[in-house]
């Protein structure tokens, strides 16, 4: 784990630590990662920033409906009250992650005892509801109950909703759930926030999940994307480094994660008919690595390749290569040697304006302490 | 509250998902949907099921049309045939090499009534025969003998590992005694299947304890020299491609010559591994004299998967003649065709421990030349190259040599 620090600590040593925190950068702002137990929220965890995989332990448990938490289960067992991570993001964004154990003695005491600590200072709320729960309706009355404490404490917090688990429902029907689904939450929320009398409305962000495919990585790049600071700098940087090159396409990657921090799409480029390919790349690349791991023995979240190149012919020509110290650089063009060439040289040349994205303004603030 | 997003992808296919591609460039194609009124992906999908399952229907009938198995067209095809006893696995392994099947979807599929045969569009067109286990074919006198084993090809026998395998076993000596007798060039292939969930001693205490068996039975009835072969497969792993790829390596005329080609080519760039595979089954057909290994096998198998899944998300879509001709003027100034170097798909990858490039090149429509590079080879790439491009030349007059006419 290079830059994946994972502290799991008692609930009182967190406090004492979350509050020295608190005193000296009073602006992280909290992620909270909540929903019924068993409902699959620290396997995803584990495979967006651990780079646990779900492929792998399919081949262990095949027969059974989702062998990955099955899994994560044996191994690290059920989260135990809240399990704390900083997850180390583009060198200068810290995610101050609070995976929050399900069960319902936990859900209970959050919303009585810690109810300040835990709903105080929160930036984004993740709530995960298991598409297979039999029991519906206690699951929104505790999505309510947990909605009505944040509102409480931090009613400016986004809140997404993943319907998680999605590849247990047949390919055919999967729409219509979800839609169902949405809708009932949406619904109780209205119900909720007319009722205690609040004006603004929560904001609310629903995505279907599963870990078996890319959607896992559509709902946490577009998390993480409202996170990252300076975006509109990146963006622009990256819109006249595509523009000089002639891309089609360019796709940022973060570096251990591969979710796609930010993106470029050229006039021509947005005609592709494929809508989901920023995740279906970070999928194809992100599997891909871990075949590289298994080949040459490294550990998985080790850097696995610095440059792959694709010329299709007269199609299209494209290529992946280490860009800054956190990131990956995708670059899709037309067709044509010499172009791909001066593309790839340009690249090599920009990385210099790209430099901030190595935890500058982390860089900063050890300046102003001295 | 605002309008929900449309972020609902219902495309969840996973990687290994059931489709072929190929990435050279295509023949007809066609955009496969338009801008306005485009189906949802999940109608898509529906209508992609309902035609798989009215093939698979007409596939029946013809079958059940023709008893006798028909001959005329397919004179010359190498032919694979799968036998074994029931529930041993055979439609699961046909299904997981040749349709691409995730190997957890193989439990749902239904038991086998008829012998289904499969047509390959492959570089050399072999037929595959799944056989119902629960026939035996030298009881019934309906089967025409000449026409299944006459010609040129392999039968492949699976063995259930984790069952009981005395009554298989009893019943492959049978088959293998009968085809003794008449058709002694038909090769043998006993794969020993559903190893995945057993140790490896035990493993090979059942592959020694099967061998012992047969071999013994054989040499009481005088067969001393039967070509017959043993493989321990599981469709949970590579160990079935890799199965396969020996069992196609017999059926392929002059090997030799295509494995003195890719020898030549380790030698002349310094690979350390190369392999010629079938894009559609990942099936290597041939590789250089070094030791194969598995790992290097995997990592080739898996770089052609990343290069389908990224020329399917960029590649097939067909680009407007205004932003070609964009391209095609100043600076430029070339047509497309001659901007680019080859007119088929190459590609690279460095991965960062010691520099071990991977190339991929492809040969034609279904195959393609993945090799493993030694260090520092990136820098020498021009010359890697155009010695790939010769190769790949004497490939293709190879196959338009020994191609059966």
């Amino acid at each position: 784990m290079a830059d994946t620090e994972t502290t799991t600590q008692s609930m009182s040593h967190a406090a004492v630590s979350d509050v020295r925190n608190e005193v000296k950068k009073p602006k992280k702002k909290k992620v909270l990662l909540m929903g019924k137990s068993g409902s699959g929220k620290s396997s995803m965890r584990s495979i967006i920033f651990s780079n646990y995989i779900a492929r792998d332990t399919r081949r262990l448990y095949a027969n059974l409906p989702t062998p990955y938490t099955l899994y994560t289960r044996s191994v690290r067992g059920a989260t135990i009250d809240i399990d704390l991570s900083h997850v180390k993001f583009l060198g200068n964004l810290t995610l101050n992650l609070w995976d929050c154990g399900g069960q319902e003695a936990f859900t209970e005491n959050y919303l009585t005892q810690q109810r300040v600590h835990v709903f105080s200072n929160v930036g984004v709320l993740i709530y995960v509801f298991d598409i297979e729960s039999r029991d519906v309706d206690r699951d929104m009355a505790t999505y309510v109950s947990i909605i009505s404490a944040l509102t409480q404490y931090s009613p400016t917090a986004k809140v997404y909703v993943l319907i998680h688990k999605m590849d247990l429902i047949t390919m055919h029907a999967r729409e219509a759930v979800f839609v169902d689904r949405v809708r009932l939450v949406q619904q109780k929320t209205s119900e909720y926030t007319q009722a205690a009398g609040i004006s603004g409305e929560v904001d609310l962000v629903p995505f279907a999940t599963s870990i078996w495919d890319q959607s896992l990585y559509k709902a946490w790049a577009s998390i993480i994307h409202d996170l990252v600071p300076n975006l509109s700098v990146i963006e622009s940087q990256l819109g006249s480094l595509g523009t000089i090159i002639e891309a089609e396409e360019m796709l940022l990657f973060e570096r251990t994660s591969f979710l796609v921090v930010s993106s470029w799409t050229s006039e021509e480029g947005r005609h592709n008919p494929t809508g989901d390919r920023q995740e279906r790349m970070s999928n194809i690349l992100k599997h891909f690595k871990q075949s590289i791991s298994r080949f040459t023995g490294t550990p998985r979240n080790a850097e696995q390749f610095t440059l792959m190149e694709h010329k299709a012919g007269t199609r299209f020509s494209m290529f992946v290569c280490k860009f800054t110290t956190n990131t990956y650089l995708m670059v899709v063009l037309p067709p044509g040697e010499a172009r791909f060439n001066s593309a790839r040289f340009n690249c090599q040349i920009a990385r210099e304006s790209f430099r901030f994205l190595d935890g500058a303004a982390s860089g900063q603030g050890q300046g102003q302490r001295y | 509250m605002r309008p929900f997003p449309p972020t609902f992808t219902s495309n969840m296919t996973s990687r290994p998902g059931g489709r072929h591609v190929s990435f050279g460039p295509r023949d007809n194609e066609q955009p496969a949907q338009t801008e306005e009124n485009a189906p949802t992906p999940a109608q898509l999908n529906l209508t992609r099921l309902f035609e798989q399952n009215q093939e698979r229907q007409q596939k029946n009938m013809a079958a059940k049309a023709t008893e006798q198995p028909p001959d005329g067209p397919a004179k010359g095809k190498p032919r694979l045939l799968l036998m074994g006893q029931r529930r041993s696995g055979k439609s699961s392994i046909s299904s997981v090499v040749f349709h691409k099947l995730p190997p957890s979807e193989t439990l749902f599929l239904e038991s086998t009534a008829r012998i289904q045969k499969d047509q390959l569009p492959s570089f050399m067109d072999f037929q595959v025969w799944d056989f119902p286990g629960q026939i035996d074919i030298f009881e019934n006198p309906t089967f025409d003998m000449d026409a299944m084993f006459g010609e040129i090809g392999a039968l492949i026998w699976v063995i259930d590992a984790q069952d009981d395998y005395m009554e298989a076993v009893a019943r492959l000596n049978i088959t293998i005694l009968n085809l003794q007798q008449t058709y002694p060039n038909i090769k043998i292939e006993v794969f020993i299947h559903k190893v995945d969930g057993l140790s490896d001693d035990f493993k090979l205490d059942i592959q020694r304890d099967i061998t012992i068996r047969i071999q013994d039975e054989l040499s009481d009835h005088g067969f001393e020299n039967a070509p017959v072969t043993f493989h321990l497969t599981s469709i949970y792993n590579h160990s079935i491609f890799e199965a396969f790829s020996k069992v196609i390596q017999k059926l392929i005329p002059r090997l030799g010559i295509l494995e003195a080609m890719l020898t030549n080519l380790c030698r002349t760039c310094r690979f350390e591994k190369a392999y010629l595979f079938d894009v559609t089954s990942k099936i290597y057909i041939a590789t250089d004299s070094a030791p194969a290994d598995m790992t290097s096998y995997e990592i080739c198998s898996d770089y052609i998967d990343v290069i389908i899944d990224v020329t399917e998300v960029y590649g097939s879509w067909p680009r407007s003649e205004k932003y070609r001709g964009a391209l095609e003027a100043p600076p430029w100034s070339q047509k497309i065709e001659d901007q680019v170097a080859s007119n088929w798909a190459e590609s690279c990858m460095v991965l960062s421990d010691g520099n071990k490039p991977i190339i991929l090149r492809e040969v034609d429509k279904y195959l393609a030349l993945v090799a493993i590079m030694k260090e520092d080879s990136y820098n020498k790439m021009p010359l890697v190259n155009m010695n790939v491009e010769v190769i790949v030349q004497g490939l293709k007059e190879f196959f338009d040599i020994t191609k059966p006419k």
